[in-house]
């Protein structure tokens, strides 16, 4: 026996647990974890805490689920592109076909174990949620069309709908602002990313509005998209969610992002060279911030309703 | 060197075969909560007594 019938190297799916879970998109699960409990702690009607986690846990591994059919799907993307170019599949530390397997199965293990944990109407808008992430957006709008953000952006913005339909069994004027609130807020979130990222979406073949459209139409539309959120984002606060303290954090929030994206339409590209895309990254990095605290006032809307204070 | 070598190997299979396993026992753990808290929650003075229906 030699030593070359021994191959300690890491094989093609020779992986290890963690690359299981990366294929899940756990910063993405983090948000989605984050949006759908607010949107059940906040929805009127008592769950029973172990179903409220269970129906959370369910909820992330089906937006899990979705994150792995997209790495399985875009593995040629990802291995082109610097920022997703170390993920399992174009790595090789798993197999495409073992990510499509896990994908699946936790799609319909989440969905199916959502509708017994909780309703069949929560469990019904978790299986469009991933079949509109997996293959609407995904395999289809990605690289379709440049408007695959607006429209894609809808995925991530199910989650706190699902949240409030756990707990009510419903639909209402509430979950669906507040649908909309990170539905608007996905394309400046992205489009501002991919102005200082924009080399890497053009040589994987994405047409990302800075492709297609030139960076001097996408400042317009982050402007034009911020603008068109505030309102949204300032109508959460005044229903029964809402009340004085979500208002507050909207008002200063929707004009800190007002000016961020005016600050981002004034310039033009040799500034913004100059500086590294400074103002770009703040903004992205304020748009990580707007959401939170959005969300984050809703639930203390919530929080402060057992003591009388919180909403109107 | 040449059994250290396949340690290392056993290693990474002995990572993912310990999460699965973990995997596995939480989703007994939730399934078995989930039950308790389902049927604790069931209100028994709805759910029909066998033959009751019939007598009436």
């Amino acid at each position: 026996m030699t030593d070359a019938s021994i191959n300690t190297q890491v094989q093609d799916g020779d992986a290890q647990f963690g690359d299981f879970v990366a294929l899940l998109k756990p910063r993405v699960m983090s948000l989605v974890v984050f949006t759908a409990a607010v949107g059940l702690i906040a929805a009127p009607g008592h769950v029973h805490p172990f179903v409220a986690f269970c129906a959370i846990l369910f909820i992330a591994l089906g937006g899990g689920a979705s994150g792995a059919l997209n790495m399985w799907y875009d593995a040629d993307i990802d291995a082109v592109m610097k920022r997703t170019s170390r993920r399992p599949i174009p790595t090789g530390r798993v197999t495409p076909g073992d990510a499509l397997a896990l994908g699946l199965a936790l799609s319909g293990f989440s969905v199916v174990m959502l509708g017994l944990a909780a309703n069949w109407l929560a469990a019904a808008l978790l299986a469009f949620t991933i079949f509109f992430y997996a293959v609407i957006y995904t395999m289809w709008l990605k690289r379709w069309t440049p408007q695959n953000i607006v429209i894609g952006g809808a995925a991530g913005a199910f989650p706190p709908m699902i949240g409030w339909a756990v707990a009510t069994g419903g639909v209402s004027v509430e979950s669906v602002l507040m649908f909309a609130l990170t539905f608007m807020w996905t394309p400046p979130h992205f489009w501002a990313l991919a102005l200082f990222m924009n080399s890497d979406y053009e040589k994987a073949g994405v047409p990302m509005l800075t492709v297609t459209h030139g960076r001097k139409s996408t400042r317009r539309h982050v402007f034009v998209y911020t603008l068109l959120l505030a309102p949204v984002a300032l109508a959460i606060g005044f229903t029964p969610i809402g009340g004085l303290v979500y208002l507050t954090v909207a008002v200063i929030l929707n004009a800190l992002f007002i000016k961020g994206a005016w600050d981002i339409l004034r310039r033009d590209e040799t500034t913004a060279e100059a500086d590294t895309y400074g103002v770009e990254k703040r903004f992205f990095a304020l748009s990580l911030l707007y959401l939170f605290l959005h969300f984050g006032a809703i639930l203390a809307e919530a929080a402060l309703k057992p003591w009388g204070l919180g909403g109107w | 060197m040449f059994f250290r070598d396949e340690h290392e190997v056993h290693t990474r299979k002995r990572s993912l075969n310990r999460g699965v396993g973990l995997v596995l026992a939480a989703f007994v753990a939730l399934i078995f909560g989930l039950t308790v808290v389902k049927v604790s929650n069931i209100d028994f003075s709805e759910v029909p007594v066998a033959g009751q229906e019939a007598s009436e």
